[in-house]
């Protein structure tokens, strides 16, 4: 049996949604509201085509004049005045003006199809384009002969053997305001533009593909100054490689509780905690740790700006300063409620791809739910963490605890290789860091909770006094164990005075 | 009166000899006949054989007759079988009537 053979359409993310592109050959109906990105989905269908495969491309609007678009989508670094000249594109702006036509008797749309073939010929096109061609609804009162012409001119372009995208504006309970949907049936997708929260967020959907398998989900799109990038999560898979190699932690003391040796490389770590228990300092050293192997870390901060953190890192004695000079170390701070959690996560897609960091550090992933609701922050973690481990790449998330986000942390620790968690201990009119590991796949690691000591030199793990008294951290700690000293240091007088005595006996 | 020096130049669009493409040029003449003697011209441009033109007269239904001059620009599409549709779409003030 021969499956469905299909074109790539070069956006970056949606030939993996679609398991391999547009089908061959066949007309492709993109329906979505206005504003939804119909139009520039289309525009980098052909430019992509035209550019990455080869592959000449026809782009016949209805509704912008061939100079406008191309003004409208040159801020995408789409050159088309140079694809026409080089023959690898063909623009027609077809007018429908109703004010200087009218109608009388029979016809039909020959003189599309003429202009149509014509453009194809020109140039050997593979792709075309019809945005809007519902335009003609607007332009024509006869709606039978439209429909019967329609049927015939999707018919055509299948006959022609050329891969159409035909864009159709959003109807009311329908997928387009003049049911397109009903002779393009070959493959339809649907885009999407909501505000929730008053942050943007795109996202498309595959309708329907005939003959193939696609993904059924809604998956976010950004438009940015490189045109569409679609994210899909591939790598529900699960076909990852794995390494077997570790890491440091960047604290001695923490490295003994994981088996004396760190983190796997390529692994994703977990740190939460309540606040101002430590956790971004664990993240510094963590950083400072791969920056002193001589590899990069990239820091995206979330909550202070980079210069805030060298300075507080500076007074537990870590120079990050350094690093940032010479090159291996860089920050990326913004605020999360800047941009909707696509945009964050694209943008950090990009800045990986840029930097190409050994590691990365995320401090503190919990602020993004200010931007998303608590399900697609999670599904966005699972995308990041899935995509560094792809990538090879070890992450360090940090998780703020809290009332509202303590559900964060357990849906995202199912996600994470390791999770360490630091606790508030209040005793005695203290409050101590307690720090323990929740987790650590595949090594053994300590069940210890142990003192977590932030001072001047840094941070150091100690162990908790664990007596018949319970368990004793801070000055409680110290004044057991002073004790005991003194307590020993008098038994092992005894001890040794006693011998002595006895020689002189 | 400034009629006699108005020149009327036509254009029919069509694609190849169709029954509605023959029954739009019938029409047309006869019209042109009864009400412009004399006054006109009209161009039959086959897009058959000449695709390129299509584009710029914005053509895409056919048959399409298209009033280039007097300006400004009218088209009206089909076979034109209405005859006082074809008139008030062309502005032409039928002689009868006068």
């Amino acid at each position: 049996m021969k499956s469905i053979v299909k074109t790539k359409t070069g956006i970056s993310g949606l030939d993996e949604i679609t398991e391999g592109g547009l089908p061959q050959g066949r007309p492709t109906l993109v329906c979505g509201g206005p504003g939804c990105g119909k139009t520039l989905l289309a525009i980098e269908f052909i430019v992509k085509g035209a550019t990455l495969y080869n592959e000449p491309g026809v782009f016949m609007t209805f509704e912008e004049k061939a100079e406008e678009l191309a003004a409208n989508v040159a801020s995408l670094g789409f050159d088309l005045e140079k694809l026409v000249k080089n023959k690898k594109l063909r623009l027609d702006y077809v007018q429908i003006d109703r004010t200087e036509i009218e109608e009388t008797g029979e016809y039909d749309l020959d003189g599309l199809f003429i202009r149509l073939e014509h453009a194809i010929d020109s140039i050997g096109a593979k792709r075309v384009v019809l945005d809007t061609i519902e335009n003609l609804f607007a332009g024509l009162t006869n709606e039978g002969i439209l429909r019967a012409e329609l049927r015939r001119l999707f018919q055509w372009l299948k006959n022609k053997r050329v891969t159409a995208i035909i864009t159709g504006e959003k109807g009311d309970g329908t997928l387009t305001r003049h049911g397109l949907e009903e002779y393009v049936s070959d493959c339809v997708m649907l885009l999407d533009h909501r505000i929730i929260n008053q942050v943007s967020t795109r996202r498309m959907r595959i309708v329907k593909y005939r003959g193939s398998h696609h993904g059924t989900n809604e998956y976010p799109f950004l438009i940015d100054e490189e045109g569409i990038t679609v994210f899909p999560v591939t790598s529900l898979k699960l076909d990852k490689d794995v390494s077997t190699k570790r890491i440091s932690t960047g604290v001695a003391s923490l490295d003994k509780m994981f088996g004396g040796k760190g983190f796997f490389r390529g692994s994703s770590i977990l740190v939460s905690g309540t606040s101002g228990t430590g956790k971004s300092s664990i993240a510094a050293y963590f950083a400072d740790a791969n920056c002193r192997r001589k590899e990069k870390c990239l820091f995206v901060a979330l909550e202070e700006s980079p210069k805030q953190i060298i300075r507080n890192m500076k007074s537990i004695g870590l120079d990050l300063d350094r690093h940032v000079k010479s090159g291996l170390l860089e920050f990326q701070s913004f605020r999360p409620g800047l941009h909707g959690l696509e945009m964050h996560l694209a943008s950090l897609y990009k800045m990986v791809r840029k930097f190409k960091p050994q590691s990365v550090v995320v401090d503190p992933v919990t602020n993004l739910v200010s931007v998303g609701l608590l399900t697609e922050v999670n599904a966005m973690l699972l995308r990041l963490i899935d995509f560094m481990q792809s990538e090879g790449i070890t992450l360090m998330l940090t998780a703020l605890n809290s009332g509202s986000t303590e559900h964060l942390d357990e849906n995202v620790s199912s996600l994470v290789d390791a999770w360490i968690l630091v606790r508030d201990l209040e005793s005695d009119g203290e409050r101590n860091r307690a720090i323990y590991i929740m987790k650590s796949r595949g090594m053994p690691h300590s069940n210890e909770v142990r003192e977590f000591l932030i001072t001047s030199k840094g941070l150091d793990l100690v162990e908790v006094y664990r007596g018949p008294t319970g368990v004793l951290v801070g000055s409680a700690r110290k004044a057991k164990m002073k004790e005991e000293m003194a307590f020993a240091k008098k038994n092992h007088r005894n001890l040794l005075n006693k011998p002595a005595k006895k020689i002189q006996e | 009166m400034s009629r006699k020096e108005e020149k009327w130049e036509l254009r029919l669009y069509v694609a190849g000899k169709t029954p509605k493409s023959v029954t739009a040029l019938t029409n047309l003449k006869k019209y042109c006949e009864t009400h412009l003697k004399g006054l006109y011209t009209i161009e039959v441009i086959d897009l058959l054989i000449q695709p390129q033109l299509a584009e710029g007269d914005q053509i895409f239904a056919i048959p399409t007759l298209v009033r280039k001059v007097p300006e400004p620009i009218r088209k009206i599409i089909g076979d034109l079988s209405n005859e006082e549709k074809v008139l008030v779409g062309l502005d032409i003030r039928p002689v009868k009537q006068k």
